[in-house]
């Protein structure tokens, strides 16, 4: 079966986080959108499955709010590829919303677990 | 940013197309390297990206603006619909072109008439000073179109104002630039020194009248052109510059021309040659109005000095008005207007869209003509917007499987609004240029003729195409949004059910068609009444009996200035004339006059008899002779007569009103009056030796009023003017030539000028013709628009009713049952209309009463003669549709079910 039919939890968990995922993985350094599928895929342990149906359009949002900038580079391949790296304010950005979701999944826990 | 992207979407979309493909390429590469076949790597890349072109469409609606992709994907679709059905198209859109171009025509005229600026520097520090007479009248002597003030006065507040940086004046008259024979008449403008220069005026060739050339007494000054003038006159010859020209008889030197579009500072005037003011005594002679403090003759404008309001430059001329008109009062006024002449004060109003004697005359008719082209196109869009519902319920089965798939109804409505507002801007575009058409015939309509011709600068600004937009998206709204948004309210499943059965159309539809039609009919009642009331009061003014005949009279105006006759053998000349004239074969009878009625020269005194003051009369001068030529009757006494000459007793003739008025109780006859003239001036009895019927003097409107008629014989200044009255059955044409050479014969160096009672009549009522001419054109046309749309529905009526129909004629009905059958309907729908039509009506005359002449707002006889014009054009309108359906096979109508 295509990986559409991923379970539903994953892709809600990744409907709000991608944004997130991808900030983050640009930090290592300017990535083309095949290698920040994979190494978001390879850092979670393959636990996250990115639909990448929905990473292109993630991508663009984050190029037009000037969160990432984007030029032609040529890949590992030598292959031609749109190359993406963070920007000044990505990387604000990126620290804001880390914080965001530690302070979510800190609330989500104690809610999860009352007792400790 | 996403502007940017939004106008850069195509090249955005390709971006991303060569990035899918890239990361197809780099998913295969990766494939093949875990060892996967090219093929499989392929398929497995493809599969999981998913659909590219799916993604693709998601990025490109996030770089698009919904409304603006959308909206021109419904225009494109509006222009193909409407291209596959053109004759709708063309009459919705002649239809819109002639009511949004009525419209405009009458706005733009609005506009430059009442809201455009002058055309001149700096237009909004311009102020137009004026005097508030507290309520009295100015005593004086009155010329040209503005006479705010005199000459001395105008000197008094140059020395004693402080609000503006410069100030004008101006005056206006006319030069004859004939010296013998028929006059030629050029418009003239006295303008003061630095009338040109405060306006910013350039010259388009030679120079301009500047400060020096305006010096008190000057001898032989310089005139300059205006740009039109030279180009009719001249052919644009700038050679003219240097050259002299004939004013009045007197040789001037044209200094230059004045800058092209410049027309003056009064808006529906224009000049041919200005002068500067000290050159008035030269062709004025001894009528001049230089150092008279009781000559009203100029106009004057002031441009107020940096950061002065003209709310602190009134302030300021209040609190130097007392001065003013103390240092400028006239010698030889009354004690009465000694008073109020020194309680006058000054005024200042703004004046950056000029000064204007068009827009007190014109401006109700104006606003009254722009409701009613403005209903004419309310009905007209009435009419469209029954056709954009009958092409809506044909399109019902398309717009219910659109909204079965999932269209919005926002979304359709927003299309089908779409194709509404193309027809309109293509209407609008229709009736813009139509309107250039439109308000040069309503230009030409309320010009007189001759000299008073009016002269509005047409060309459209912004306000009218504002307005032209305004009324576009309002007609677009009208006749397109309830169409459209009553299409969508179907439930789709049982419209595609019944659209087998052909159209259909729940009552909900029929009963919108009938309300737009019982619309129709009362706004057309409104105009079809209103039509009849400006029509009726035409007709009135025009045959109401002003006393006098008003056909077969000739007015020959001689000026005898350039003859300088001196004063004292004018009355002999005159006479001279007049017997040469009532010789001539055709002229049944001639007679002298200091003007004639109608004319629009006037003269007004008191009337004092017993040493009382008792009010205020009208006055001419006439020669004997005069009412035996107008045709007015004696009702008592005598006329003048070779007996009442210089050195004789004064006599006067007065009128019916004036003998009941002053000198009621007692036969007039024999009775003597006195003029409240100038207080050095002493008294003179005049005798009354007969009395005539009541006559009309300048207004039609007017109420008969006493008027006094002196001895021009016995007037001891005989102006060089004079006209000579003559009634003959020889039309103007064929008898001006044999007039000419008898008063040439006579004396050489006369001018005439030539008018006719009915012309001078006829440009009397001017505003009223235009209102009963265009009210009844846009009457006809309303009523006419009417008829068709009551057409289209009790068409459609019928087309619905035609299986009832047929069943009826089935089961017996005979055709005279169906026939009556319809013309019911049909009459219920005009009666609601009439009823709201006559109310309607009523309020719409009342609120224009003042343009009423001899009939009340509410007169019945007009509401009938309307109400029988609609019921008959209704009739007209639904013969047809009523016939079709008697005429009925019934076979074919149960056929079709």
């Amino acid at each position: 079966m295509p990986k559409r039919a991923t379970p539903p939890m994953q892709g809600e968990l990744l409907q709000g986080t991608l944004d997130l995922l991808v900030l983050r993985t640009l930090v290592l350094g300017p990535a083309h959108g095949h290698t920040i599928a994979h190494a978001i895929e390879h850092q979670s342990e393959e636990v996250l499955q990115v639909e990448h149906g929905s990473l292109y359009p993630a991508l663009h949002r984050l190029e037009d709010r000037g969160w990432i900038a984007s030029f032609w580079g040529t890949s590992e391949n030598n292959r031609r590829a749109r190359y993406y790296r963070l920007t000044p304010a990505g990387r604000r950005q990126l620290a804001e919303q880390t914080n965001r979701w530690d302070e979510i999944v800190r609330a989500i826990n104690r809610i999860l677990r009352p007792a400790q | 940013m996403s502007w940017l992207r939004f106008f850069r979407r195509r090249y955005w979309d390709n971006e991303r197309r060569l990035e899918l493909e890239a990361y197809i390429a780099a998913e295969i590469d990766d494939q093949i390297a875990r060892g996967a076949s090219p093929d499989d790597a392929r398929r497995a890349a493809h599969r999981k990206l998913g659909n590219p072109t799916l993604i693709r469409e998601e990025i490109y609606q996030m770089n698009t603006i919904g409304v603006l992709e959308t909206l021109w994907q419904d225009v494109r679709y509006g222009f193909r619909l409407l291209r596959r059905n053109p004759t709708f198209a063309i009459v919705a859109i002649l239809t819109l072109a002639l009511g949004t171009g009525a419209n405009a025509a009458i706005f733009q005229l609005v506009d430059a008439v009442r809201f455009r600026t002058l055309p001149v520097k700096d237009p909004q520090q311009l102020v137009a000073l004026g005097i508030n007479t507290n309520g009295k009248g100015r005593t004086g002597r009155f010329t040209g179109d503005r006479p705010t003030v005199t000459e001395p006065l105008l000197r008094a507040i140059r020395g004693h104002q402080q609000s503006f940086s410069q100030l004008l004046a101006w005056g206006s008259g006319y030069f004859d630039l004939s010296t013998s024979g028929e006059s030629r008449i050029a418009r003239g403008l006295w303008v003061s020194g630095d009338f040109f220069d405060t306006l910013g005026v350039r010259p388009a060739a030679g120079r301009l009248i500047a400060p020096a050339d305006d010096r008190k007494g000057c001898s032989a000054p310089g005139v300059v052109l205006s740009h039109a003038f030279w180009q009719t006159q001249f052919h644009g010859d700038p050679s003219i510059v240097g050259r002299p020209i004939l004013l009045d008889g007197h040789s001037f030197d044209v200094m230059g021309v004045s800058q092209r579009g410049f027309f003056g500072v009064d808006v529906g005037r224009t000049f041919d040659v200005a002068a500067p003011i000290c050159a008035e005594p030269i062709t004025r002679g001894a009528l001049s109005a230089i150092d008279k403090r009781d000559a009203w003759f100029l106009g004057m404008l002031g441009r107020l000095r940096e950061g002065w309001t003209s709310e602190q430059a009134e302030a300021q001329l209040r609190a130097v008005s007392p001065t003013v008109f103390r240092e400028t009062l006239p010698q030889t006024y009354t004690a009465a207007d000694t008073a109020s002449y020194l309680a006058f004060t000054l005024t200042a109003t703004s004046a950056d869209t000029g000064v204007s004697s068009l827009r007190r005359t014109y401006e109700t008719p104006m606003w009254v003509l722009l409701g009613v082209t403005g209903l004419v196109l309310l009905i007209a869009c009435a009419n469209l917007a029954n056709l954009m519902l009958a092409r809506a319920t044909a399109r019902s089965r398309e717009v219910a499987i659109r909204l079965a798939i999932g269209a919005s109804r926002s979304r359709i409505v927003r299309q089908m609004l779409c194709e509404s507002l193309i027809l309109a801007a293509l209407g609008a575009v229709g009736g813009l240029l139509l309107a250039q058409w439109f308000s040069r015939i309503l230009v030409a309509f309320i010009s007189t003729g001759g000299s008073s011709r009016v002269f509005v600068d047409l060309a459209p600004g912004w306000r009218v195409f504002a307005f032209m937009v305004a009324l576009t998206g309002l007609a677009c709204v009208v006749f397109g949004l309830t169409p459209a948004l009553r299409a969508t309210r179907t439930n789709p499943g049982e419209t595609m059910k019944a659209g087998a059965r052909g159209s259909s159309d729940g009552r909900e539809g029929v009963t919108l068609r009938r309300a737009l039609v019982i619309v129709q009919v009362a706004l057309s009642l409104v105009l079809v009444v209103g039509a009849v009331l400006l029509g009726r009061t035409l007709r009135n003014l025009m045959t109401m009996d002003p006393g006098f005949r008003t056909t077969g009279i000739v007015v020959a105006s001689v000026d005898m200035r350039q003859a300088h006759v001196p004063v004292g053998r004018r009355a002999a000349l005159v006479e001279q004339m007049v017997d040469q004239v009532r010789a001539l074969p055709g002229v049944r009878s001639a007679a002298e006059a200091a003007f004639t009625p109608m004319s629009g020269s006037s003269w007004n005194d008191s009337i004092i008899v017993d040493a009382k003051v008792l009010g205020i009369s009208n006055f001419n001068s006439v020669g004997p002779a005069y009412f035996r030529t107008l045709g007015t009757p004696f009702v008592d006494g005598r006329d003048f007569d070779a007996h009442d000459t210089v050195s004789a007793a004064q006599v006067a003739i007065v009128n019916d009103a004036f003998a009941r008025k002053f000198l009621g109780g007692r036969r007039a006859v024999g009775q003597v009056f006195q003029i409240e003239g100038p207080s050095n001036v002493p008294r003179v009895n005049y005798q009354v030796i007969g009395v005539v019927k009541n006559t009309k003097y300048n207004d039609f409107r007017e109420p008969l009023g006493p008027i006094a008629f002196l001895s021009l014989v016995q007037d001891p200044d005989r102006d060089a003017r004079a006209d000579i009255v003559l009634s003959s059955d020889t039309p103007i044409a064929g008898l001006s030539n044999g007039v000419t050479s008898a008063l040439t014969a006579v004396e050489r160096n006369i001018v005439v000028q030539y008018h006719t009672m009915d012309a001078q009549i006829r440009d009397s009522l001017v505003s009223e013709r235009m209102m009963a001419t265009l009210s009844g054109f846009f009457g006809g046309l309303a009523a006419l628009i009417a008829a068709i749309g009551l057409y289209g529905v009790m068409s459609y009526i019928v087309a619905r009713r035609k299986i009832e129909i047929g069943i009826r004629m089935a089961l017996g009905a005979d055709q005279g049952s169906v026939l009556r059958l319809v013309m019911r309907e049909a009459a219920a729908l005009l009666a609601a209309g009439v009823v709201l039509g006559a109310i309607l009506s009523v309020l719409a005359a009342r609120a224009t009463s003042t343009l009423l002449y001899g009939l009340e707002p509410w007169d019945p006889a007009t509401y009938w003669l309307g109400l029988f014009v609609m019921a008959l054009v209704s009739l007209v309108a639904t013969w047809l549709p009523a016939r079709r359906a008697a005429h009925l096979p019934p076979t074919i109508a149960l056929r079709e079910e």
